[in-house]
């Protein structure tokens, strides 16, 4: 059971490395605030393993961090709006940019 | 000790599926082509890997409340990714029709 | 396991140098509140998770807020350049040398328990179970009441920074939300649970990793997306209730350990009271670091009127 574990743990954190590269290459600001949420929910994952290998705290820093997780993207998303304090919701997009966008600048 | 056994077969199967459906919205993040594409690699992918992750060592919790707690982190999880997706996809249409 | 610690300790490592070394002021803060998760994760491997908790709240929660909205500011105010990949020479020279000494600190440190075992003698005269609230609420409250003032003086170091000095004014800018939007159902959503595991946080605090302030930062963050979210105006400092929730906290604190003075010394708790007293203590700190926090991520007062 615990060789799988640490498998399994293993096996996630190279998961989370490879949401590192997207955090470092981009390209758009969404991109990479998208693989720290990767991030995130993969460290949940693995505060879960480490909870079913003994550790019987990391079940509630998996609950905070879990409940937190999107904190910083709702900060992110305040702060790129127009006037730091809006929401992107309120901007209507331009339907027409749904189509055809390959990259955010 | 049967049950024991299929407990740890069931916590192997669901948590080894977990890790697959990780793996594979890592692949998405990697290998799809544009922002939005990445989203849904991103929200579906992980979210599925986290609750059959959680469900799978739920069978080797301890007590019904570890359980709860471990059912509530998904539920979290889900949600928070659910409002991230949204959020960060409306972000980077409007600052492409800036 | 060493692979495992292996590897997180690698990602530490590269995370860190992406954040301070990396192009790009956007990136780096985006690296540091990956650091962050990394580094809960260690402190769980390493069997602290007291502080794995804090790191949880405070570093992938409220630090990536107050960073992204610092950026998100430069950049309205153009003055987002690009990180300048010169050596700030004396910087690097005085960081080398704490660096330095850490190692050496490090290196130098006795193997064994530790206090370990000293606190485990004394404990059942603290009155709680928790040996991480026993040094914090108890052996070392000095420590813990003076950081609880500190953060205090940090928040009214901030005031002089509102707009046209109107520090009373509702803190941070006016935040606003499509009223039925994603946002605004998020934070009717997240806070009632954040409310539940923050004060849940506390009170397991006395017998289990937890504590104040875990528990505080938890609800900050619940406020902090309120007022995000656009559902409540930020509170200003013209109202005296909310000035009472920042001192409650230090002010009950200090008065405790003033009565201790009755047992033999300052915050000195008799084990009959002490876990009465430290509870006490815990609860109202709460209080008073979750509402400090949250003003602080909001920011100084930007003019927009008191609620």
């Amino acid at each position: 059971m615990s060789t799988w574990l640490a498998v399994l743990a293993v096996g996630l954190l190279g998961s989370l490395a490879a949401a590192l590269w997207r955090v470092w290459h981009g390209p758009g600001q969404a991109d990479r605030m998208m693989a720290a949420q990767l991030v995130g929910t993969a460290g949940v994952g693995l505060l879960l393993i480490l909870w079913a290998m003994g550790e019987r705290a990391a079940l509630d820093v998996a609950l905070v961090l879990a409940l937190l997780a999107a904190l910083a993207a709702v900060g992110f998303v305040k702060a790129s709006s127009v006037d730091g304090a809006g929401d992107p919701e309120e901007e209507a997009p331009d339907p027409s940019m749904i189509k055809g966008r390959r990259h955010d600048p | 000790m049967t049950l024991d056994l299929l407990r740890l077969l069931l916590t192997i199967a669901l948590t080894g599926a977990g890790l697959v459906f990780y793996v594979a919205g890592t692949l998405g993040l990697l290998r799809f082509p544009d922002t939005f594409s990445r989203l849904h690699a991103l929200t579906k992918a992980d979210n599925l890997g986290l609750g059959l992750l959680a469900l799978g060592l739920a069978f080797q919790a301890p007590g019904w409340a570890e359980v709860a707690k471990l059912a509530l982190i998904w539920l979290l999880a889900l949600l928070a990714a659910g409002t991230v997706a949204q959020l960060v996809a409306r972000a980077a249409l409007g600052r492409g029709a800036r | 396991m060493a692979v495992f610690d292996l590897a997180l300790c690698t990602l530490i490592l590269l995370a860190a140098l992406a954040a301070v070394a990396g192009p790009g002021l956007f990136r780096a803060v985006v690296f540091f509140v990956v650091y962050g998760v990394l580094i809960a994760l260690a402190w769980v491997r390493l069997g602290a998770p007291d502080v794995a908790l804090a790191e949880a709240a405070i570093g992938a929660g409220l630090t990536g807020v107050l960073l992204l909205g610092a950026v998100g500011r430069l950049s309205r105010a153009g003055a987002d350049e690009p990180l300048t990949s010169r050596i700030d020479w004396p910087v690097a020279l005085a960081a080398g040398l704490v660096g330095a000494m850490l190692v050496w600190a490090v290196l130098s440190l006795a193997p064994g328990p530790g206090l370990a075992p000293a606190v485990a003698e004394i404990l059942p005269q603290t009155g709680v179970e928790n040996p991480v609230t026993a040094v914090l609420l108890n052996l070392r409250a000095w420590d813990t009441l003076l950081e609880s003032v500190v953060l205090l003086a940090a928040l009214i170091g901030l005031w002089p920074l509102a707009r046209g000095g109107a520090w009373q004014a509702a803190a941070g800018p006016v935040h606003h939300a499509l009223p039925d939007g994603v946002l605004a159902g998020f934070g009717r959503l997240l806070p009632p649970v954040a409310l539940l595991v923050g004060v849940y946080l506390v009170w397991a605090g006395a017998y289990q990793p937890g504590g104040a302030f875990q528990g505080g930062t938890v609800l900050a963050a619940a406020g902090v997306l309120c007022v995000m979210a656009g559902l409540v105006r930020a509170p200003g400092m013209a109202a005296p209730l909310w000035r009472l929730a920042l001192v409650a906290g230090p002010g009950l604190f200090l008065a405790l350990g003033v009565a201790g003075m009755a047992f033999g010394g300052f915050l000195l708790f008799p084990t009959a009271l002490a876990k009465g007293m430290i509870l006490a203590i815990e609860m109202v700190l709460t209080l008073s670091i979750a509402v400090t926090l949250a003003l602080m991520v909001l920011g100084p007062p930007e003019g927009g009127g008191a609620q």
